[in-house]
């Protein structure tokens, strides 16, 4: 077999054992890997609670992994969402999927749980459970430097986690966050503290001079791409090159999302962190474009802050201090918390409260909600929860309970359908409209429009998903397209493959998670924003004007997604378009 | 929808790939819930199935006008007659589009097959319903008609340089056909005569930062309305107070307004994130040479003659299939030296060849690509070079042509 193992692990806590499936090829090709197969997982016990016993937690690679496709080398997570109840997965890098892939295993399916805290050791196809006792309570470096985890691969949680913290995330080889959904979380109630992974295996290739081919069609094309490989792009200054880029555009959410400018942002971007903490390149496995940014401060290293951290740690919550956002990132990173999350719950309680943030109360409450101290233990729960907590349920710029991202949505209408209809809530990446609206790739689009956008989100929904399958780095997509990523799959499976071929395996995988949502009765009352949104302008210059969004517009173009994804009015899932991608019905 | 449809149809027009009358009508379909036309045509009910058959939001199709439906016929005949792609060596095929996949019959599962994994479909001539109108191109987008636009434009640029490169290289070689001789004389009325006439710009120095935005936005347009660039490529900027103001990524440079990046150079800002994929090269350019315009267009027989390599020497280079980034031969057209260089950064990017070049010379063509020209102090300089290496250029390619038919 080509690109695949062949073989997945299920391992059963409850009962510590493990088993083998070893689905067949057109299995692997349907749900190809990643995202695909953590659904098909996922909808066998898609009403379960996210906490039951037998609720899944599944880590993914994908036919792509370990070969020199590009930006290949990432995993993906997917579980229920304790924090919002969704479909919850997160993409992450490191050197995770690589590992998992050399061990000979496509993706780890795991249920039950453990009475002690454990780690799980997979090296090859030996699986260990291992007495994690005296890590629990431990942050994600300690667990770091007691394993020691060398040239293998280690994912692991942090006290966040293990307190109940409902954002709670899971770090991967120490700088790599599969931050959003609340993941770490999942792992926790399971019991488990770490997953240490090694492998010796290849990914076998069917064509390799093809591959090659492939390949260096989509290296031309990203270092065409200014937002990857320009001189201001990913590679040079990490994501947090679009920091100026959002205030400029009159998009980066102030006092949670009350203004959409930052007076203060240009002390506060890339380069004045790139000044002070002189990062260097780092990233996934086999990827060139090295987003990740690694900086160093009195001899100490520091992973820096990813975009939306930036933002969300000065703008959003009213701080001014890099040097903060640093150890608040750090902080978050150690525990194990999504940086997006706690900071909206904490402009939320800002907003609230009325009151402001000093260095220390900051750091502090960081600290309380990872302990579950105090007011920590409500703001734990997340924006959603705590605002409605608090008897302000307006106050919480959250989606479907998964908090907002920097983007402000009055500044790309495709934004706010995109946020709108994700099937995680509040998230950027489903659909990634960024791209177009701000990106100008592949073309550029009116940000202020939401003429054609129903279908771009659908399409673009479809390319996301697959791409969360294969897999590949969504980044990579600014410059590249299905099209180069189709020649790779088909040169590593040797399955003849186009990219509507992959397009069409995303909307089924992305149906599916639909299904899945509607299983648990959510439905086009929850594909909404915020009502401050459709309310309140945002911060507009004599040039740029930030109206609020038109509801009515908002509402046209969602009636249109509905119709075009083949959903009822409402929202819902319908039998014939599920049979027609091959879905099952029958638990509906 | 109905504008964006619109505009484009209306804009392949104006870039003088279609016309508004007669077969060559441009055809631009858009869904969102609903398909729109731009107008009604017997194609549409075919092309519907193929927007069934497919996840895309757009498609145009497009007989292309004279000279390039002449030219894409020919090389589509060809292309049938061996593995049904026409494959350009020009940059921007090499980059974005890969190969051009011919069919020989306007059938939408056939069409539907190419474009599953491509971005255009040729389809070649005399099939279209029984009668001969000419070849046709269909080309879709996922997120809007540009892109369908875009591809179309490419391909009919990278017709027209493949046709007259080939053409040359066949002289040389002593291999050309009866056809390609007759395609050449079929052609030259519509290939664009010498242009001498220059037209005026807006004065430097630019007084304020407003003037600086006009007086490129003014260039963008001169360049596009003297065709020295196709589609939405080439770029402009212009430095000014420690900024340098550039065109942004993929836009159109008869659209500059709203499209315009300005980027300081002391890197305070990220801002620039959109500029140009050939901001590097412009900001070293700038640095290096202490010039204030930089035009970059794709003129077509500055692109064209760049490619001309004696076949004899080339059989024996090292390094025969990687020109476009490892010509080894120091190379010039007239005073233009002529170097390597992919679009944007990396080790084989233009931005490590092209601010070496303009700092010897005002001009530079990258192999397969596009002409860069500078002006010390004005657009002016920078377009009179830009014309003047293109009318070399052109005047060079026939002096070739004429000596070698002679011959």
């Amino acid at each position: 077999m080509y690109g695949w193992t062949g073989n997945i692990l299920h391992i059963d806590l409850t009962k510590k054992s493990s088993r083998v499936e070893s689905p067949g090829l057109n299995v692997l090709n349907r749900y190809v890997g990643g995202k695909g197969f953590g659904g098909k997982f996922l909808r066998q016990c898609a009403t379960l609670p996210w906490d039951h016993p037998d609720m899944v937690i599944c880590i993914f690679t994908g036919p792509l992994t370990g070969t020199i496709s590009p930006t290949s080398g990432r995993a993906h997570i997917l579980s229920k969402s304790p924090l919002t109840g969704l479909v919850g997965d997160s993409s992450v890098g490191g050197k995770l999927a690589t590992r998992l892939k050399r061990a000979g295993w496509d993706g780890i399916v795991i249920k039950g749980e453990s009475r002690t805290p454990l780690g799980i050791t997979i090296k090859d196809d030996s699986i260990e459970f291992k007495d994690a006792r005296g890590l629990w309570g431990l942050d994600i470096n300690a667990v770091h430097e007691k394993i020691r985890p060398g040239t293998s691969s280690i994912l692991a949680i942090g006290p966040a986690a293990e307190n109940g913290v409902r954002f709670a995330s899971i770090t991967v080889d120490r700088h790599f966050a599969a931050g959003r959904s609340g993941l770490g979380l999942c792992l926790a109630r399971k019991k488990i503290k770490y997953i240490l992974v090694d492998g010796t295996g290849r990914t076998k290739i069917k064509d390799h001079e093809k591959l090659k081919q492939a390949r260096e069609d989509i290296l031309r094309l990203t270092a065409a791409s200014p937002a990857l490989m320009g001189q201001f792009g990913f590679t040079c200054l990490g994501t947090g090159a679009v920091y100026d880029l959002m205030d400029n555009r009159r998009m980066m959410p102030t006092d949670n999302f009350r203004r959409t400018f930052f007076e203060h942002a240009p002390g506060l971007n890339a380069a004045a962190y790139a000044k002070t903490y002189a990062p260097k390149k780092h990233g996934c496995l086999g990827c060139h474009i090295l987003c990740k940014k690694i900086g160093k401060k009195n001899g100490k290293k520091i992973t820096m802050p990813e975009f939306e951290t930036m933002s969300h740690f000065t703008a959003l919550i009213g701080c001014m201090d890099t040097d903060l956002v640093i150890k608040a990132n750090e902080r978050c990173n150690h525990f194990g918390m999504d940086t997006i999350s706690v900071a909206s719950t904490l402009a939320c309680r800002r907003e609230i409260t009325g009151i402001d943030y000093t260095k220390e109360s900051l750091l502090s409450l960081l600290n309380d909600i990872a302990f579950g101290r105090g007011e920590g233990k409500d703001l734990a729960l997340g924006a959603k929860l705590y605002a409605e907590k608090m008897g302000k349920p307006e106050a919480a710029m959250a989606v479907k309970g998964l908090e907002l991202p920097a983007y402000d949505p009055r500044g790309a209408l495709g934004m706010a359908l995109g946020y709108a209809l994700s099937t995680r809530g509040g998230c950027h990446l489903r659909a990634y409209p960024i791209s177009h609206e701000i990106f100008r790739k592949p073309v550029a689009t009116n940000r202020f429009s939401f003429s054609g956008k129903a279908r771009i989100i659908k399409i673009a929904e479809d390319l996301n998903t697959v791409v969360d399958s294969l897999i590949a780095c969504k980044f990579t997509f600014f410059a590249a397209g299905l099209e180069e990523y189709a020649m790779a799959y088909e040169a590593v499976t040797g399955i003849e493959t186009s990219a509507q071929d992959l397009l069409l395996k995303g909307e089924r995988i992305y149906y599916n998670e639909r299904i899945i949502n509607a299983l648990n009765n959510f439905d086009a009352r929850d594909d909404d924003l915020p009502d401050r949104f459709f309310t309140k302008p945002g911060s507009g210059t004599n040039n740029i004007n930030i109206p609020p969004v038109n509801r009515d517009a908002f509402l046209s173009a969602r009636k249109k997604y509905y119709s075009i994804r083949g959903l009822t009015t409402n929202g819902l899932p319908e039998k014939d378009k599920a049979e027609s991608l091959g879905l099952i019905w029958n638990n509906l | 929808m109905e504008q964006l449809v619109n505009k484009y149809a209306r804009k392949l027009v104006q870039t003088k790939l279609g016309s508004d009358s007669g077969p060559s009508q441009p055809l631009v379909g858009g869904l969102d819930d609903k398909l729109v036309w731009n107008r009604n045509a017997d194609e549409i009910k075919l092309l519907e199935d193929v927007f069934k058959g497919l996840n895309i939001n757009s498609l145009i199709f497009l007989r292309p006008v004279e000279p390039y439906g002449s030219l894409i016929g020919f090389l589509a005949e060809n292309a049938l007659k061996s593995n049904g792609l026409i494959q350009p060596e020009d940059c921007e095929t090499r980059t974005f589009l890969h190969d051009l996949p011919v069919i020989n019959k306007f059938d939408p599962d056939r069409i539907i097959r190419v474009l599953k994994k491509r971005k255009s479909v040729i389809i070649a001539p005399g099939n279209t319903n029984g009668s001969s109108q000419g070849p046709a191109i269909l080309a879709h987008g996922t997120v809007s008609p540009e892109q369908g636009f875009v591809t179309i434009s490419s391909v009919c640029f990278a017709g027209f340089i493949k046709f007259f490169t080939d053409y040359l290289k066949a002289l040389r070689e002593k291999t050309a056909t009866a056809a390609a001789h007759d395609l050449f004389d079929k052609i030259l009325p519509y290939v664009k005569p010498i242009q001498k006439t220059l037209p005026e710009f807006t004065p430097s120095p630019f007084p304020d930062e407003e003037t600086v935005y006009l007086a490129i936005i003014e260039a963008g347009k001169k360049v596009i309305e003297y065709e020295l660039v196709d589609s939405y490529f080439g770029n402009v900027s212009y430095f000014w107070n420690k900024t340098l103001y550039i065109s942004q990524t993929g836009s159109s440079l008869d659209e500059l307004s709203g499209c315009i990046d300005p980027v300081p150079v002391d890197g305070s800002t990220s801002a620039g994130l959109t500029a140009s994929s050939e901001l590097t090269a412009h900001l070293a350019t700038v640095l290096r040479t202490g010039c204030k315009a930089i035009l970059h267009g794709h003129p077509k027989f500055s692109v064209i003659l760049s490619m001309d390599c004696d076949p004899g020497r080339k059989a024996f280079c090292h390094f025969k299939e990687q020109c476009h980034i490892k010509c080894p031969e120091k190379r010039f057209a007239g005073a233009t030296p002529i170097i390597p260089g992919e679009v944007g950064t990396g080790p084989t990017g233009l931005c490590q060849t092209l601010p070496l070049a303009l700092s010897r010379a005002d001009s530079a063509i990258v192999y397969g690509h596009g002409l860069f020209t500078i002006g010390k102090e004005n657009f002016f300089d920078a377009f009179c070079t830009m014309l003047e290496v293109e009318n070399f250029s052109r005047d060079s390619y026939f002096k070739k042509v004429l000596y070698l038919k002679k011959n």
